[in-house]
């Protein structure tokens, strides 16, 4: 009955061209055009660390002076040299790093390649096991190293490759800003997305080359990149080393294993506030945040407004498409009242006849589902021509592919219910008599 | 034209009605909000930056190895001893930025050192006496800033200028009445800094939301950037030398001393690629709107051909009926144009509200300002005479239509 069915359906979709024509393009359209930006959007709001990121926190602390304060202010988004530090040494959390972004100059030891800079992350030794970095050789710097201003650095894969053709460089030296560095390990392919614990210096498609202990960074003043916040007499922007106290340049995460410890480390946060104010270090009232991965996301808007804004539109425009075809199939269902009524004289039930034009509905929907697939990897494509640093990541998945189908089919088949059931209710003897 | 009947005869084609209405809405309400987002990406486009754009480049210059201050310092006096003796270049400067960078340096300003809240705020443009005839700004009143008031400024070492040349749109916000010269402004600190000049116009580095609710207002500090990770030259050419001294100038810097890091891709940009790179997102937005409203029209016309088409299909016998009983094809045509019309009027209708729904969520959910009524006109307008438009090849072939239809039974 299926096959018969299609048979019929694919004769009466034949039978009007262009107006067939018309829904499958349309149908098309608004499935390529939504999954472009559904793709996009589905790529930027992606989680970074799949099953760790709900432990990863990141708490902010208020020590801004009372200038321009307003009751809901939120805290600043970074924390001072001051704060970070005290936070790290108080290591209430499972594990904790201090961090910030910068760019060093390089100098590599073959003559045949320029000097070059590659970013850089300065942190404390707990950010490798914390975000689960992958080592491919060797291993992190250990705290004691850290709090010795080791000149030790850890490689990324790309510049491993690069430099030793992808050997084992552990124990090798790495010449950095005029100093020295051994390399202690390397890293392989790493880059979450979102670039989640530092989003000032790039948010996606990121990722640092070397990884340097914070303490030596501090030590050799090496520079820093990124966002710098500073208030009172703090102002100025030319230092790589802000004011300790009047200037937020750092990102400091901890990894807290259950709810429960998440609570206390709150309460931790605004105990440390009330303690700096009584120190006089803070003039306002503790003003806290703990926030997860996700949450901290979704609180810095990380995914561009713009690319919500395409996404809007895409389904605005898959809507009025579907509207059209809801309109379309209508008048075209309408028109062949007469058949349909003699198919019903002739003994077919209203459930047979729903089905056959259900069908129909969903041929233009397999068929614009194609095309829509189609246009989507087209559009995908220009994305990844934009010179916007997530161009790169606009890729279709598995389960995206899977979406568009599923969407094609379904939406086309929900365009069709109201046409189909209202040509069912056509009664036989009426169309009959009239002809 | 009696409106009775078509509303009569609408009303037993609910379904078919309530669709294009619903079509047109949709379309309406996407399309205004469309039409607005674009005029508002192009309108930045056209802004003038006030500098010479026409001969300007901007090096980004990255030091290889050098860290002290002192060695630094040197280096940059020798570039630019270097540059302004180039054939194609009329003056070079040393800075921390340039307009429509993306983004950059900036502080609050207060009109006494004690002030709570900030009065406004402004981009800082840092260069020696050669910054304001390289950028080709407009002294409008006061002085340059003079060789011996040109400082360095290092690592572990900030220092407010005592004198400061301010853009007319930041002094005319500090000082309204005009009298900005010679008055003290605060950056941040407690230090004054005077005003000893003003230029005409001067484009933020910013080009985000932010920094446009502060356009224009700038200030320019007497100081060179001795940072270990690098400066910026910008250097102006003479007219029609851009090219020229856009190829001599990395290579006279590498002449001067190879331990620099002058990336080959982005290292050297005209001003023109500047601007471009500026407002690449925006143009590509704006052209995306534009091809989607140019689509959704398109394809709304589309429908409304396809119902009317089987509507005048369905209505033979009628129409045949009433041009037998004396209508002419002008009535004929008549009718149909103004059922569209009508069910046009009902679509506008919400689609108007829909456009400032929309528009409402938009404000709550990313960046976007009020929706000004004459879109929504326009849009209106645009779309009643699009399904006009859209209706007259069927309501044509309706006029067609001979009264024999009525004698015949199919």
């Amino acid at each position: 009955m299926f096959i018969y069915y299609l048979d019929l359906a694919l004769r009466s979709l034949r039978r009007n061209k262009a107006l067939t024509a018309l829904m499958v393009l349309a149908i098309a359209l608004g499935i390529g055009a939504s999954m472009t930006t559904l793709t996009v959007l589905h790529v930027l709001s992606g989680d970074p660390l799949p099953g760790k990121s709900a432990q990863l926190y990141y708490p902010q602390v208020d020590p801004q002076d009372i200038k321009g304060m307003s009751p809901s202010k939120e805290p600043p988004d970074q924390v001072t040299l001051i704060d970070g530090l005290n936070l790290l040494h108080a290591v209430r959390a499972d594990h904790q790093a201090l961090m910030a972004g910068g760019s060093v100059p390089l100098q590599p030891e073959q003559s045949s390649l320029d000097p070059f800079y590659v970013d850089a992350r300065y942190t404390t030794a707990d950010f490798f096991v914390m975000f689960d970095a992958p080592f491919l050789y060797g291993r992190g710097w250990t705290e004691a190293d850290g709090d010795a201003k080791a000149r030790q650095v850890v490689i990324a894969k790309a510049l491993n490759d690069k430099l030793f053709a992808g050997e084992n460089s552990v124990g090798r030296t790495l010449r950095m800003a005029g100093t020295s560095f051994r390399i202690v390990g390397v890293l392989d392919s790493w880059q979450p997305n979102p670039h989640f614990y530092d989003l000032n210096t790039g948010s996606y498609a990121y990722s640092e080359q070397v990884f340097v202990p914070l303490q030596t960074m501090l030590d050799l003043h090496l520079s820093r990149s990124g966002s710098n916040d500073c208030w009172g007499n703090g102002g100025g922007g030319t230092d790589n080393i802000l004011p300790s106290d009047e200037c937020v340049w750092l990102q400091f995460w901890v990894q807290l294993d259950s709810p429960a410890k998440a609570v206390a480390y709150k309460e931790f946060l605004t105990h440390y506030s009330q303690d700096q104010k009584t120190l006089g270090r803070f003039q306002r009232a503790p003003n806290v945040r703990l926030r997860n991965v996700m949450q901290w996301l979704d609180y810095q808007m990380v995914v561009p407004d713009d690319v919500r804004l395409q996404n809007g539109l895409a389904f605005g425009f898959l809507l009025v498409c579907l509207v059209n075809t809801v309109g379309l199939m209508l008048a075209k269902f309408m028109r062949r009242a007469a058949e349909l009524g003699v198919r019903r004289a002739l003994g077919a039930s209203r459930r047979a006849l729903f089905a056959q034009l259900l069908i129909e509905s969903g041929v233009v929907g397999l068929v614009g589902g194609c095309g829509g697939l189609l246009l989507a990897m087209f559009g995908l494509w220009l994305v990844r021509q934009r010179p916007s640093d997530y161009a790169a990541l606009a890729h279709l998945d598995l389960s995206m592919l899977f979406i568009t189908f599923v969407l094609a089919v379904c939406a086309t088949l929900l365009a069709g219910l109201l046409p189909a059931w209202r040509a069912c209710q056509i009664a036989p003897a009426l169309q009959l008599k009239s002809n | 034209m009696h409106i009775k009947p078509i509303l009569a005869a609408l009303r037993r084609h609910k379904a078919g009605t309530v669709l294009i209405a619903l079509q047109i809405a949709l379309t309406l309400a996407i399309v205004c909000n469309a039409l607005f987002i674009i005029h508002q990406r192009l309108a930045h486009l056209s802004e003038p930056t006030g500098v010479d754009e026409a001969n300007l480049f901007v090096i980004e210059n990255q030091w290889a190895g050098q860290t002290s201050n002192p060695q630094i310092d040197a280096q940059i006096r020798a570039d630019l001893v270097a540059l302004r003796q180039l054939p194609g270049v009329r003056d070079a400067s040393p800075s921390n930025a340039y307009p429509l960078e993306g983004s950059g340096w900036d502080d609050f300003i207060t009109l006494t050192p004690d002030q709570t809240e900030k009065t406004t705020d402004a981009a800082v443009y840092l260069g020696d006496e050669h910054l304001i005839d390289t950028l080709g700004l407009q002294l409008v009143a006061g002085r340059n800033f003079r060789a011996d008031e040109v400082n360095s400024v290092g690592l572990h070492q900030y220092s407010v200028s005592p004198v400061v040349i301010v853009t007319r749109a930041l002094a005319e916000r500090l000082y309204p009445d005009g009298s900005a010269l010679g008055k003290p402004l605060y950056a941040m600190t407690s230090t004054p800094s005077t005003i000893i000049g003003v230029v005409d116009r001067l484009q933020r580095q910013g080009i985000d939301a932010w920094s446009d609710s502060y356009a224009y207002q700038s200030m320019l500090w007497p100081q060179r950037l001795d940072m270990p990770r690098g400066i910026i030259y910008i250097v102006r050419a003479k007219p029609g030398q851009l090219a020229a001294a856009m190829r001599e100038a990395p290579a006279a810097l590498y002449t001067q001393n190879r331990m620099r890091i002058i990336d080959p891709k982005n290292g050297v940009l005209s001003f023109a690629q500047v601007r471009e790179r500026a407002y690449d997102s925006d143009r590509g937005m704006a052209i995306l709107m534009g091809i989607i409203s140019v689509v959704l029209l398109a394809i709304t016309a589309a429908g409304i051909v396809g119902l009317t088409s089987f509507w005048v299909g369905q209505r033979r016998r009628q129409i045949g009926i009433r041009r037998a009983l004396g209508a002419t094809r002008n009535d004929i045509l008549n009718y149909f144009l103004t059922e569209n019309l009508l069910i046009g009027a009902m679509g506008v209708l919400i689609g108007a509200v829909l456009a400032l729904v929309i528009n409402l969520w938009m404000i709550a959910h990313v960046e976007m300002s009020r929706l000004p009524l004459a879109y929504v006109l326009a849009g209106v307008v645009m779309l009643l005479l699009l399904g006009q438009g859209a209706v007259l090849a069927p309501a044509l072939r309706a006029s067609h239509v001979s009264p024999v239809e009525a004698t015949r039974s199919v």
